[in-house]
């Protein structure tokens, strides 16, 4: 039976929320009323990247894209656009800058600069149906693998391709792989990093959500190349749909015979079994991972010996990450002079951004390496919105840095991102616009790595602690000049004596705003002022008596009554009483209240 | 009639946990699975499930503890029917997470980590849960919802019995 039309509908964890799950449903049971379930196909598929106009969907042929479809708009779609031939203008893809409507999801810059190798299948198949992927060219480098390569070969492959590490390390993928196959012993692992744990970060889930099965012939790739027969994927179990389209892609490939014993007409035997992480940051570093998988408490170990030597049950394993993965098998199928012609000299390939923040399209882009920062924020990205003005990106989580607006022209690569004190990490990137105060955001992510130190190493569990305690005391307008030095002090101290990442690079954000944006920290720790007016304990909220419309709204609304005078008067704050909590700021329509 | 020499008939809760032990017997790192089984069973982990977890897998109390208070996920307390995870990620942080956890405070009267006593909500705050398009967001039990505002946070933790 062959369909006329294809619905896609985006089921990533950010379109279910905003209800997709709903919108699918509605439109099997409307076209299911009118009898056109034998001509329209509807699919749920992975994330298409675009989160921040989600639901989304398209609609193939045309290719047209709808965005923040709801239950209420069913109808409209299948009788203008299914039946009348003609699109939905509402519902197309709106230019928050220039206004500009856009049909095709091709033509909308978001979609236009990226290139799509790890994000290839996401939002194009249906995740949960193996035979989707195998259509797709699926199983098919597994097999060419298998059947026409030695181990050696494959091995080759990748090393040539030049594929580093996609969890943030940028360790040579080939060479681990070539570590661990020269690795003595009959018993080996593979071990897929799923844990993905930088705030800001989602590609990972992204990918196991919409294309789990990319993952799993990697491993099998992986295993084959190595000399592996049993591999794990190590998933957060936050990530709820994730795991249980991973359960069902296993099971699926395994009645599929491409997971388990004599694969391709092979002596070649792989399976895969799913570990759920039980929350804990650190986890994600990979012999903190494997300690974990052996069922103890998640703590790194010092390196050498490596993963690759002595890892899981102190048998040679080789870990990578989701994304890393996910390149295998295009790099297979295509050649590794084909993946080396993306990206530049040092970088090859593509990466997988996660973009949020103060930035008009959210969402996960895959774009060659050498990209320069202000091409993804603006040209992808949309620009700011608001009309407020860039201040800073933020890579790498927290064990990145900020790019001031200086390096805007900067190109994304592994280096040249460490040169600039940040780092590629996971690929998380968060931009920041001039309302946001560095200070602040350094001490967000010492809380978080404070909170997340495993406490093992003295460096990393006690440094990181006085760090913040340092933060906390610049912030509450309590600081001294002298502070500014100890803090630089500690964070090179941290960075040198921790036994794992996590400590290693810890004070990164501390450093890195230090670096771009030490004025404020003077203007902190000194003047006892935060220039963004973030911070409560150092900024005043005030009046703006020309802006004023003295309708009295801001008074009813203080929970101190710090906010005096009749209406029709002009009103006043009394600083004494004001505990700056901002509420009088979200109930004034005229903007006439400032921090 | 129950014609064995056993004390007390097993609960439905233990029964569970057994099948749970026949499916993990003689697996190696089975510690954190069976733990998350039984966390599933019994919304917690009472002191006596750890108890029995020792014994059957021969692993001393002291060290299931010591993994039980490493991560975040376990829980040794029971806990509300409605889990409410507010996300302070970087990206809720900067769109205004943090004032949504006040809501939440508001709403349901509890902090960060607690309880409340009819036992209907459990309020955490969580790194990040990687919705970051629909920032500010927070999840109760297996629903993300985004795009919040603290207007909208009592209305919509009522509909959770």
């Amino acid at each position: 039976m062959s369909h006329s039309s294809h619905i896609l509908i985006c089921r990533g964890t950010a379109c279910v929320s905003a209800e997709s799950r709903e919108v699918q449903t509605e439109f099997g049971k409307q076209l299911k009323q009118r009898g056109l379930q034998e001509q329209v196909r509807v699919v749920h598929t992975g994330c298409f990247g675009f989160c921040a106009r989600g639901p989304v969907m398209v609609i193939l042929p045309q290719g047209t894209m709808y965005c923040e479809v709801r239950v209420e708009d069913v109808r409209e779609i299948i009788e203008k656009h299914i039946l009348g031939g003609q699109t939905v203008e509402r519902l197309l893809f709106k230019d928050p800058v220039t206004q500009e409507v856009t049909e095709k999801i091709d033509d909308i810059d978001f979609f236009k600069k990226q290139v799509r190798i790890a994000l290839k299948n996401c939002g194009h198949i249906n995740p949960d149906d193996i035979r989707e992927y195998i259509a797709r060219d699926g199983y098919k480098a597994l097999g060419t693998v298998l059947t026409k390569h030695s181990p050696e070969e494959v091995i080759n492959i990748i090393k040539k391709s030049g594929l580093r590490g996609r969890g943030g390390g940028g360790f040579p993928t080939g060479l681990k792989w070539e570590l661990t196959r020269k690795s003595p012993g009959k018993l080996k692992y593979v071990i897929c990093n799923a844990d993905e744990g930088d705030p800001g970060a989602f590609m990972d889930r992204s990918i196991l959500e919409g294309d789990p099965h990319s993952v799993l012939e990697a491993m099998a790739i992986a295993g084959y190349a190595i000399g592996a027969g049993q591999g794990f994927i190590y998933v957060r179990a936050e990530y709820a749909i994730a795991v249980q389209r991973l359960t069902t892609a296993i099971s699926q490939a395994r009645e599929m015979g491409v997971l388990g014993k004599g694969l391709f007409e092979t002596d070649f035997e792989f399976d895969i079994e799913l570990r759920l992480g039980a929350g804990a940051f650190v986890c994600g570093e990979e012999t903190a991972l494997i300690t974990s998988i052996e069922g103890n408490r998640g703590e790194p170990r010092p390196k050498p010996p490596f993963p690759a030597q002595a890892g899981l049950w102190g048998k040679p394993t080789l870990i990578n990450n989701v994304e890393t993965l996910a390149n295998i098998p295009a790099i297979i199928l295509n050649g590794a002079e084909w993946y080396a012609g993306f990206g530049t000299e040092k970088s090859k390939g593509t990466k997988v951004f996660a973009i949020a923040g103060k930035i008009g399209n959210t969402g996960l882009i895959e774009v060659p390496m050498g990209i320069t920062l202000r091409e993804v924020i603006y040209d992808i990205g949309g620009g700011i919105p608001e009309g407020r003005k860039f201040k800073a990106a933020q890579t790498g989580g927290p064990s990145g840095g900020c790019i001031p607006a200086g390096l805007l022209d900067t190109s994304i690569e592994y280096d040249t991102l460490l040169e600039a004190g940040s780092m590629m990490g996971s690929g998380g990137l968060i931009v920041m616009d001039d309302s946001d105060c560095m200070v602040d955001i350094a001490k967000f992510y010492l809380e978080f790595t404070c909170d997340e130190s495993c406490g093992k190493c003295t460096p990393c569990r006690v440094g990181t602690k006085r760090m913040l305690e340092i933060l906390e005391r610049i912030t509450e307008g309590k600081g001294t000049i002298d502070d500014i030095d100890l803090l630089k002090e500690l964070g090179h101290g941290i960075k040198e004596a921790s036994l794992c990442g996590l400590g290693q690079s810890a004070p990164n954000p501390v450093l890195s705003t230090l670096k771009y944006f030490e004025d404020e920290y003077i203007a902190h720790a000194r003047d006892k002022v935060c220039p963004a007016g973030v911070c409560k304990k150092l900024s005043s909220i005030r009046i703006v008596p020309e802006e004023c419309k003295k309708c009295g709204a801001c008074a009813k609304v203080c929970p101190v009554d710090a906010i005096e005078g009749k209406p029709r008067e002009l009103h006043e704050i009394d600083p004494d009483k004001c505990i700056k909590c901002g509420k009088c700021i979200e109930k004034c329509c005229f903007k006439a209240i400032k921090r | 009639m129950c014609q064995c020499n056993c004390e007390e008939p097993k609960s439905n809760e233990a029964l569970e946990l057994e099948k749970v032990y026949v499916k993990y017997e003689g697996k190696k790192g089975a510690l954190i699975p069976v733990l998350q089984a039984a966390q599933d069973i019994y919304g917690y982990l009472p002191a006596e499930v750890l108890k029995d977890i020792s014994a059957r897998l021969r692993i001393p109390v002291s060290k299931i503890y010591g993994v039980v208070t490493f991560y975040a996920q376990f829980h040794l307390n029971p806990r509300g029917r409605n889990i409410v995870r507010v996300c302070l990620g970087t990206a809720c942080h900067v769109r205004g997470g943090a004032k949504i956890a006040e809501a939440v405070t508001k709403a349901i009267g509890i902090k960060d980590g607690e309880t409340t006593e009819d036992l209907r909500y459990t309020f955490e705050s969580v790194a990040c849960l990687g919705a970051c398009g629909l920032a500010p967001v927070m999840m109760v039990n297996d629903e993300t919802h985004g795009r919040l505002t603290p207007d909208k946070i009592a209305a919509l933790l009522e509909k959770y019995e």
